[in-house]
C-alpha cells in the first residue's frame, strides 16, 4: 500500500546515511567531553576549562553547520540515522531532525559554550563543567529523538545533570530547590512512561510488531478515540509540568531562583522548551485527534498562565524571581499558538521558543551580573544603576524590550504570529492573552525604572560597567535578538515547511480543519520587522 | 539381587545438580579443612567460596546452553525441575554468593574473627535457595525454604559484639519460623485440595478435575496461608515489619546476601507456586497479588522517606523493589505477556544493585558496622568522591534513572503490567518510584551538598573495591547495552508440564 512511500523514504535515509553520523555527534561529542573532563586532574584548572569550551564549542560548531547544509523547502525529517539498539524491545537508536527541532538544536549548540565561558561557578569548576556537557548532551537528545523509548530516557536523563548544578552551585534555598525539581519533573514523567509503553503496545496491532518507532506509530497506527485521549494526557502530563503550564508551574520559580546564573539560562533557554517542543511532537503528531479534542482546556490553561504569570511578576521583589515569572506567561503564549493550530501560530510557537530562550536567556544572565556585583537580586536595594553603569543598562534595555516584544527585535516577530495566528481558532482567549502583553511591559518597565532609574545610592554607586568579557558574551545575544526581529525570513522558512507538514497530518487523522492563512506568514513580518 | 531389581531408584541426573554438588562439597570441604588443618589459611575461606560459585555459575551457564535447545523437564520422582527458570535463578543466586563472600571476607579481617562458618553457611544457604528455585514439589520446596531460612538465622545473628546482631537474628528466627508455619499449613491445605503436593501435579490436577466436591474452600484457604507465608518471606507489606530491622543489625555482608539471594529465591518459588501449580486459579490469587504490590510499592517508598540510617533507608527500597517485582508477578498472572520474564530480569539485575550498594555501606561502616547512619555519609564526596559517585551511580540507578540498569528493570515491568492491560498497578509502581525517588535524593544530597562530619580516612579493602567497582560497570554496562540480559531472560521458561 505505502510501498512507493516506503521505497522513496528507504533510499533517502539510504543517502544520509552515508555521511557524517553528524546528528549522533551531536550527543556523544558532549558526553565524550564530560568524561574526558571528569577524569582530568585538577591540577592545572584552566585546561579542564579549555577542552570543556572545545567541547561546547564543537557542538555548537557542529550545529550550525547543521543549520547550513539544512535543506530549508523539504518539511520531513533530515539527517536522519537509525541504528538496532534494544531489539528484544522493539528500540532503536533513531534520530533526525525537521524546521520544528533545528533552531532549539542550534539554540541549544550556541547556549552552552556561551554559558561555559561567560559564567563562573567560584567553585568546583571541572565538576560544573561536566555536569554541563551532560545536560548539553541530555537536551540534544531530547531534540533529535524520533524513538519514543530514546526520547523518555534523554528526558527524564536530563534531570540528574540538573539537579546536581541547582544542588552544588545554587543559593541559599538549593536543596529544597533542585529536590523539587527533580521530583516534580520525575512525577510528570512516571505518568508518560506509562503511556509510552501503551502507545508503543496498542501499536502494536496496527503496525504488526512492537516498535517504539515515534514515526511509524505517529504515521501509521490508529488508536480509539478514548485510548488516545487518555494516552494523550498521560504525555501532556509530563509535557505541562515541564513547560511549567499554569498549575503545574511551582516548582519553577523556586528552580530558577536558586540555580546558579549558568543553570537558570540554560533552565529558561532549552530546558522548557523540551516540554513545549514535546507538545508538538509527541501531541500534535502522536494523537492530533486527542490534541484537537483537548484544546479548548489547553487554551484555558496557557492563557490563565500568561495573565497569571504577568500578575505574579509584576508583585515580585526579587529581580531574578521577577524573570522566572515572565517565563510562565511567555511559555503560555508559546503554548497557546500550539492549540490554536494554525500554521501562522505553530510558526510563532516554534519561533517563540527560540526566542525566548535568547532573551530569557540573557536576562538571568544580566541579572547574574547584578547579583555578582551587589550580592542581592532585591529590587527595593537595586537603585540609578543607569546612571552609573549606562552600558549596562541599555544592554539591559534591549534585551528587556526583548522580551515584551517590541517591533523589530526578536519577541515581536514570535508574538506577533502567534496573536494573529490563534485569533483564526481561539478568539476570545487569544484577546484575554493580547493584554498578557501589555502587562509584560508594565511588569518589566516597571522592574527597569526601579532599578535603573533614578539616583544611585551609596550602595550602587560603585556599582561596575560592563566588563570585556560580559560585553562581548552579551554581544553574541543582543546580535541574535535584532538578527532575527529585523530579518526573520530565513528562520521561518525553515520552520514554515515542517509546521504546514504538521498541520496537514492532524487534518488527515482528524475532524480538523485548519483555516487557511491568508497572509505569508513569513511576508508578513518581514513587513512589520521592517518597519 | 533380588532387591536390587525390584528397588530401582529414580533416575538422578548428576549433571543437572553439579551447581548443588559443588556447593555441598565446598561446604564440607571447607568445614573439615577449617578444623583439621591447623596452619589453613584464612584467605583460604574466601577463595574456597568463590571458587564454588564461579564453578556453581559456569556449570549452570554450560546447563543454560543445554536448554536452549530443551525446554527442560522434571527429575527425581517429579521432586526438582531443570529448566531455564531454575537455571537463571541459580545463576543470580551464585553471582550473590560470590559478592557477599567477598564483602564478607572484608568484614571478617576487620573484626579480626576469621573463620569458615560464615562461609559454610553461605553456601548452605545457597543450597536451600537453589533447593527452592528448582522444586517442583512443595515438600522440597520448604525443604529448601528451611535450609536457607536456618542458615539466614544464625548469619544474622553472628555479629556477637553488636547488640542489634542478636536482636535481628531472635526477631527473624521467630517471625521467620512462624511465617513458615503459614507456610506449611498452606502446603497442607492445597494438598487437601488437590491431592497431590508435587507442582506440575497440582497443576493437572486442578486443571483436570474441574469442580472437585467440598474442597475448593480448602484450596482457597491453602493458596491465602501460602500467600501469607510467601509474602513474608519476599518481604511484601503487610508482612514487612521485620525486614528493616533484620536488615539494619545483621552484619552488612550477611544483609547483603538476604536482600539479594534471599530475595530471589523467595520470588521464584513464588512464581512456580502461583503460576505453575496454581496456575488455574490465577483468578484468584491476582488480585491478591494485585493488592500486595500496591501496598508494597507505597509501604516502602514512603517509609523510607523518614529513616535517618542508610542500611535501614536501604531495607526500605528493597521493600519498594519487592513492590516493583509484585508489579511483574501479578503480570505473570495473566498467563501471558512477560511478566515472568521481566520479574526476573528485575531480580538479576536488582541483585548486582543491591550488592554494591551495601559493598559501599560496608566500606564506611567502621570496625563495629555501625557507622551507617546519613551523618556518617555527609560530605563522602569530599572525602572520597570515587566512593560518592558510585553511590550515587546505584542510587539512581534503584531511583529508576535512564542509562542505568534499575530503569531497564523497572521499564521491564512496567512494560509486562501494561501489556496485560493492569495500568492501575503501573501508574501506581511509577508514582511511587517517585516518593522512593526523595529516599536516595537525601542520601545524595548528604554525600555531594553538605559537609563532612569527620576527617578520618576512609580504607576501602581490595574485596570490596571489587564488588563496587563490577557492580558500578554492570550497572552502567547493563543500562545502556541490555540486549544480553534482556535476550537471556526473555528465554526464561518453566520445564513444560
Amino acid at each position: 500500500m505505502h510501498l512507493s512511500t516506503l521505497i522513496a523514504n528507504e533510499s533517502a535515509t539510504a543517502a544520509h546515511h552515508a555521511s557524517f553520523p553528524i546528528l549522533s555527534a551531536l550527543i556523544l561529542v558532549p558526553v565524550l567531553g564530560a568524561v574526558l573532563v571528569a577524569v582530568m586532574s585538577n591540577r592545572r584548572p584552566e585546561w579542564v576549562k579549555l577542552t570543556a569550551t572545545l567541547f561546547a564549542v564543537g557542538t555548537g560548531g557542529m550545529s550550525i553547520w547543521l543549520l547550513s547544509s539544512f535543506k530549508s523547502h523539504e518539511a520531513g525529517f533530515q539527517f536522519v540515522s537509525q541504528h538496532e539498539w534494544i531489539s528484544a524491545w522493539g528500540i532503536s537508536w533513531h534520530l533526525g531532525i525537521d524546521g520544528i527541532s533545528l533552531f532549539l538544536v542550534v539554540l541549544t549548540g550556541i547556549l552552552f559554550p556561551l554559558v561555559i565561558l561567560g559564567v563562573d561557578p567560584h567553585h568546583d569548576e571541572k565538576r560544573y563543567l561536566a555536569w554541563l556537557l551532560l545536560l548539553e548532551a541530555g537536551v540534544m537528545g531530547s531534540f533529535l529523538s524520533l524513538d519514543l523509548f530514546l526520547f523518555f530516557i534523554f528526558f527524564e536523563i536530563v534531570l540528574v545533570p540538573m539537579y546536581f548544578l541547582i544542588g552544588g552551585w545554587g543559593y541559599d534555598k538549593r536543596i529544597y530547590a533542585a529536590t523539587k525539581f527533580f521530583l516534580y519533573t520525575m512525577l510528570g514523567s512516571a505518568f508518560m512512561l506509562v503511556g509510552i509503553i501503551a502507545t508503543a503496545a496498542l501499536a502494536r496491532h496496527d503496525i504488526g510488531y512492537f516498535t517504539f518507532d515515534l514515526v511509524k506509530i505517529a504515521e501509521h497506527a490508529s488508536f480509539a478515540t478514548n485510548t488516545a485521549r487518555w494516552l494523550f494526557l498521560s504525555f501532556a502530563i509530563a509535557f505541562a509540568v515541564k513547560v511549567p503550564l499554569f498549575p503545574f508551574h511551582t516548582w519553577l520559580p523556586d528552580a530558577h531562583t536558586q540555580a546558579p546564573t549558568g543553570g537558570s539560562v540554560i533552565l529558561a533557554g532549552v530546558l522548557l522548551k523540551m516540554g513545549t517542543y514535546g507538545f508538538l511532537r509527541f501531541g500534535l503528531y502522536l494523537f492530533p485527534a486527542a490534541a484537537v479534542w483537548a484544546k479548548p482546556a489547553f487554551l484555558t490553561l496557557a492563557t490563565i498562565g500568561i495573565i497569571y504569570g504577568a500578575i505574579a511578576a509584576t508583585m515580585q521583589t526579587d529581580l531574578k524571581r521577577l524573570v522566572a515569572y515572565s517565563s510562565v506567561a511567555h511559555l503560555g503564549f508559546i503554548v497557546l499558538g500550539t492549540f490554536a493550530i494554525t500554521s501562522q501560530a505553530l510558526t510563532g510557537s516554534v519561533m517563540q521558543m527560540v526566542n525566548h530562550g535568547i532573551s530569557t536567556g540573557a536576562l538571568f544572565l544580566m541579572v547574574g551580573m547584578i547579583y555578582e556585583r551587589r550580592h542581592t537580586r532585591a529590587i527595593a536595594e537595586l537603585k540609578g544603576i543607569q546612571a552609573v553603569a549606562p552600558i549596562f543598562a541599555a544592554a539591559f534595555m534591549v534585551v528587556m524590550l526583548s522580551s515584551i516584544g517590541v517591533p523589530g527585535l526578536n519577541g515581536f516577530a514570535g508574538e506577533f504570529l502567534i496573536l494573529i495566528g490563534s485569533f483564526e481558532t481561539a478568539r476570545w482567549w487569544t484577546v484575554v492573552a493580547a493584554t498578557g502583553v501589555i502587562l509584560a511591559a508594565l511588569y518589566l518597565l516597571w522592574a527597569y525604572q526601579r532599578v535603573f532609574h533614578g539616583e544611585p545610592d551609596e550602595a550602587n554607586s560603585s556599582f561596575p560597567e560592563l566588563k570585556a568579557r560580559e560585553g562581548a558574551l552579551l554581544l553574541v545575544f543582543i546580535a541574535l535578538i535584532a538578527f532575527t526581529g529585523l530579518y526573520p525570513k530565513p528562520m521561518l522558512s525553515r520552520i514554515e515547511p515542517s509546521v504546514d507538514k504538521l498541520i496537514a497530518h492532524v487534518e488527515g487523522h482528524s475532524s480538523y480543519k485548519a483555516p487557511v492563512a491568508h497572509n505569508h506568514p513569513a511576508e508578513t513580518t518581514t513587513h512589520e520587522g521592517g518597519e | 539381587m533380588f532387591l536390587a531389581a525390584s528397588l530401582t531408584g529414580p533416575d538422578i541426573p548428576w549433571s543437572h545438580l553439579l551447581p548443588l554438588l559443588i556447593l555441598l562439597g565446598s561446604t564440607c570441604a571447607l568445614l573439615l579443612l577449617g578444623s583439621l588443618v591447623p596452619t589453613w589459611p584464612r584467605i583460604g575461606n574466601v577463595v574456597v567460596t568463590m571458587t564454588a560459585a564461579i564453578a556453581s555459575i559456569i556449570a549452570s551457564i554450560v546447563d543454560w546452553n543445554h536448554l536452549y535447545w530443551h525446554k527442560g523437564d522434571t527429575f527425581i520422582a517429579d521432586a526438582i525441575a531443570i529448566d531455564r527458570f531454575s537455571v537463571f535463578a541459580t545463576i543470580v543466586i551464585c553471582v550473590a554468593v560470590a559478592g557477599s563472600a567477598l564483602l564478607m571476607s572484608a568484614y571478617l579481617s576487620r573484626t579480626d574473627s576469621e573463620g569458615p562458618e560464615l562461609y559454610a553457611l553461605f553456601m548452605t544457604a545457597a543450597i536451600g535457595a537453589i533447593v527452592m528455585v528448582s522444586a517442583n514439589d512443595l515438600i522440597v520446596l520448604f525443604l529448601g525454604l528451611e535450609t536457607l531460612s536456618l542458615s539466614l538465622y544464625l548469619m544474622a545473628a553472628s555479629n556477637r559484639r553488636r547488640e542489634e546482631s542478636q536482636e535481628a537474628g531472635l526477631k527473624y528466627f521467630v517471625l521467620g519460623g512462624f511465617a513458615s508455619a503459614f507456610l506449611l499449613y498452606g502446603i497442607a491445605l492445597v494438598y487437601g485440595g488437590a491431592g497431590k503436593t508435587s507442582i506440575s501435579g497440582i497443576n493437572t490436577s486442578l486443571a483436570t478435575y474441574v469442580s472437585l466436591h467440598n474442597t475448593d474452600g480448602m484450596l482457597l484457604v491453602g493458596i491465602g496461608l501460602l500467600m501469607v507465608g510467601l509474602a513474608f518471606k519476599v518481604s511484601a507489606a503487610p508482612f514487612q515489619v521485620w525486614t528493616p530491622d533484620v536488615y539494619e543489625g545483621a552484619p552488612t555482608p550477611v544483609t547483603a546476601f538476604m536482600a539479594s539471594a534471599g530475595k530471589v529465591a523467595a520470588f521464584a518459588a513464588m512464581l512456580r507456586i502461583l503460576t505453575v501449580a496454581l496456575g488455574s486459579r490465577a483468578d484468584d490469587w491476582r488480585p491478591v497479588v494485585w493488592a500486595l504490590a500496591i501496598l508494597t510499592v507505597f509501604v516502602g517508598s514512603t517509609m523510607a522517606v523518614v529513616q535517618t540510617n542508610v542500611k535501614r533507608m536501604l531495607s526500605y527500597s528493597s521493600i519498594s523493589h519487592a513492590g516493583f517485582i509484585l508489579v511483574g508477578v501479578e503480570a505473570a498472572g495473566h498467563m501471558k505477556g512477560n511478566g515472568l520474564n521481566s520479574s526476573m530480569t528485575y531480580l538479576a539485575i536488582y541483585t548486582v544493585l543491591v550488592l554494591g550498594s551495601f559493598a559501599i555501606v560496608l566500606a564506611l561502616s567502621g570496625v563495629n558496622d555501625s557507622d551507617t547512619t546519613l551523618d556518617d555519609f555527609k560530605g563522602l564526596a569530599k572525602r572520597r568522591p570515587a566512593l560518592a559517585l558510585a553511590f550515587s551511580v546505584l542510587l539512581f540507578a534503584q531511583a529508576g534513572v535512564p542509562f542505568t540498569a534499575g530503569f531497564v528493570a523497572k521499564f521491564g515491568v512496567i512494560k509486562s503490567a501494561v501489556e496485560v492491560n493492569s495500568y492501575a498497578i503501573a501508574i501506581a509502581a511509577m508514582v511511587a518510584a517517585v516518593i522512593g525517588a526523595y529516599l536516595y535524593l537525601r542520601i545524595v544530597v548528604s554525600m555531594w551538598m553538605e559537609e563532612p562530619t569527620s576527617s578520618d580516612e576512609i580504607v576501602v579493602a581490595a574485596p570490596v573495591r571489587w564488588v563496587i567497582g563490577l557492580s558500578v560497570a554492570a550497572t552502567l554496562i547493563i543500562g545502556i547495552f541490555p540486549g544480553v540480559l534482556l535476550n537471556a531472560a526473555e528465554l526464561v521458561r518453566f520445564a513444560p508440564r
